[in-house]
């Protein structure tokens, strides 16, 4: 889809401003319109979340004995209505808003240390230890993960911590193997080997010249780990594993909003509408990073 | 070929051996025990429950025990429901679940399948456009939400179907918790398919098929169907992983009797026996059903057999 110009003559050569690879994937990511769209709706409810205090008169844990389940009221500030406890909708839906992304984020860099440092190490070193390591991502692969996450909860009783540590030690497995097969890619380059000839020792190789140059696909994918990290937290809160009151996040008001939808289909609108454009903002945006910087997969 | 079948057993068995060992160690590192009470026991008593439950052996016997007796089928008795085993309460849940999910995984077989083919054939129509669109949201929207905005619209405002409960059984009491539960594995499947036809229908034997004056309906039928659908077996696998997985949320929206349920009732009240007797089973289900797809893939596609005789 890009028009490439055609190669300059060696005259023109100087005249042509050079391109970096990120300012090509920009340029291309600035034309993906769901992206840039999805980019712009995140922004908003980044936002929303984080100004959430001075966006409502309301505390986020303050019951409303008069305002028990009532529907949206403007005229008491109460947005998005009440909850079932009387506390006001909007603002819990926005405290559950900064739960549920800060979740996403935090487990996510869990799983982007461990994946990335594992794929690695993995990848460089090869031969034998290669091969261990790969196979012991082959059996935890078969795993039935959402169960041990729920089993370290029940164990360790419920942490909003554990949660982060739980979800992001899951989700490093595909990043471990995609930065594995980027590292054998590159490891028999020449700058590598320049490296190694110039004594730079192993673990500096791996974090100066393997890691940063297999950071495309890792930001691709760790873009698309995000939504579903907050995917599975708001599956352990809806079980009611997960956030604990008086705090709260999708997952929970989703369920709360589910009890009570005969009476109160609000309490269950609300939270999924946030919940769902959430998930399409960050599936859009990775999808349209992965064209952007990997424009030969289209 | 039989390298191929050997290898895919022999995976299976450090697999299963993590499922356990992960569970037991997992559950002795925790602080705390189920017996941990307000109530102080006096410690001649305390002493005989933790003998009653090989607690007083040192930790590594205690996992050979384990392990002896959870190759017997033996997962224990269960810490909340009395006077039942956690076998007991497994068999019990098992034929409800496993009705939910095979009718689930059928539905989305068939379903998923014909919406791929038909957005596929109609590549870049409106039915291949609003195919693809309801897919991205089977696929982006997680079933705990769709099941209940599901039972608000059908259940809630038309009072077409009831909105929970098992009714014995009956099945307009089971069509809305197995749409829910098979609609993310029908999205997956329809994109699967699609993109397989797609690619399948340039292929030059498909031109060959046409070319010798096949009929259309031959053509797609004989040759490209076939081809087509080998990434689907391939996602079979992770398809009846999520469906587990989904079958629990689904059945506490529905209040459903099956594993699911006790389950998730386990985790609440912290009953260690029962939600570990369902990790190991569910474990366990999920590798062998892994396995059998395997099996099943390397009937279907003789390269695999092929690549596996050279290694």
């Amino acid at each position: 889809m890009t028009s490439f110009a055609v190669p300059p003559s060696a005259g023109a050569l100087e005249e042509i401003a050079g391109r970096s690879l990120w300012q090509d994937a920009l340029a291309r990511l600035k034309r993906n319109r769901a992206a840039v769209v999805s980019l712009a709706l995140l922004a908003v409810i980044a936002l929303l979340a984080a100004l959430a205090p001075l966006l409502s008169p309301h505390p986020f844990d303050a019951v409303y004995w008069d305002d028990i389940g009532s529907p949206p009221d403007f005229h008491k500030a109460h947005w998005f209505g009440t909850d079932a406890n009387g506390r006001d909708l909007f603002v819990r839906t926005l405290y559950g808003t900064r739960i549920s992304l800060l979740v996403g984020l935090a487990a996510t860099s869990v799983s982007l240390l461990i994946g990335v440092t594992y794929g690695a190490v993995a990848g460089y070193l090869g031969g034998r230890i290669d091969s261990i390591m790969m196979r012991l991502v082959d059996v935890l692969y078969a795993l039935p993960f959402l169960f041990f996450v729920i089993l370290l909860l029940v164990f360790f009783g419920r942490h909003i911590v554990l949660i982060f540590v739980a979800i992001g030690a899951v989700e490093w497995l595909t990043m471990a193997r995609i930065v594995r097969g980027q590292t054998l890619s590159i490891k028999h380059r020449e700058f590598i080997e320049a490296a190694r000839a110039g004594g730079v020792s192993t673990a500096k190789i791996i974090r100066r010249h393997i890691i940063p140059n297999s950071i495309g696909p890792v930001i691709v994918y760790a873009t698309l780990t995000i939504p579903q990290v907050i995917l599975i937290e708001s599956f352990l809160s809806f079980l009611g594993l997960g956030v604990q009151e008086p705090y709260t996040s999708w997952g929970v008001l989703i369920s709360e909003g589910a009890a009570q939808m005969e009476t109160a289909p609000w309490m269950l609108i609300f939270p999924a509408v946030f919940l769902a454009t959430t998930l399409f903002c960050f599936n859009f945006i990775g999808d349209g990073l992965r064209d952007a910087l990997d424009p030969k997969d289209r | 070929m039989w390298a191929y079948y050997l290898r895919r057993l022999l995976g299976a068995i450090p697999t299963l051996f993590a499922v356990m060992t992960v569970s037991f160690f997992m559950m002795r590192l925790a602080p705390g025990g189920p017996f941990d009470r307000e109530r102080m026991l006096s410690p001649e008593i305390e002493a005989n429950i933790r003998k009653a439950y090989d607690l007083d052996q040192p930790l590594i016997v205690q996992y050979g025990i384990y392990l002896a007796k959870a190759l017997k089928g033996d997962l224990g008795p269960s810490f909340k429901y009395q006077d039942y085993t956690v076998v007991e309460l497994i068999a019990s849940g098992f034929p409800v679940s496993f009705r939910i999910g095979m009718t689930a995984i059928i539905l989305a077989l068939i379903v998923g399948g014909s919406l791929g083919i038909l957005a596929a054939l109609r590549q870049n129509s409106v039915a291949d456009h609003l195919v693809m669109g309801i897919a991205m949201v089977g696929i982006t929207i997680p079933n705990f939400v769709i099941a209940p905005l599901l039972t608000l619209v059908i259940g809630v405002y038309f009072r077409l179907l009831p909105v929970g409960g098992y009714g014995e059984g009956s099945l307009r009491n089971l069509i809305l918790p197995t749409i829910a539960l098979a609609l993310p594995p029908v999205a997956y499947i329809a994109r699967l398919t699609r993109a397989s036809m797609i690619e399948v229908l340039r292929s030059n034997y498909i031109r060959t098929a046409r070319a010798k004056g096949l009929p259309g309906r031959l053509v797609i039928g004989r040759h490209a169907l076939r081809a087509a659908f080998l990434p689907v077996v391939s996602y079979l696998g992770p398809a009846i992983a999520g469906i587990i997985t989904g079958s629990v949320v689904i059945e506490q929206i529905f209040g459903i009797p099956g594993i699911g349920r006790y389950f998730v009732q386990g985790a609440l009240n912290r009953d260690y026996t029962l939600v570990m007797g369902v990790v190991i089973f569910y474990g366990s289900l999920i590798i062998l059903l892994n396995l059998a797809v395997d099996l099943v893939y390397g009937l279907l596609d003789p390269k695999i057999r092929y690549d596996f005789r050279h290694d």
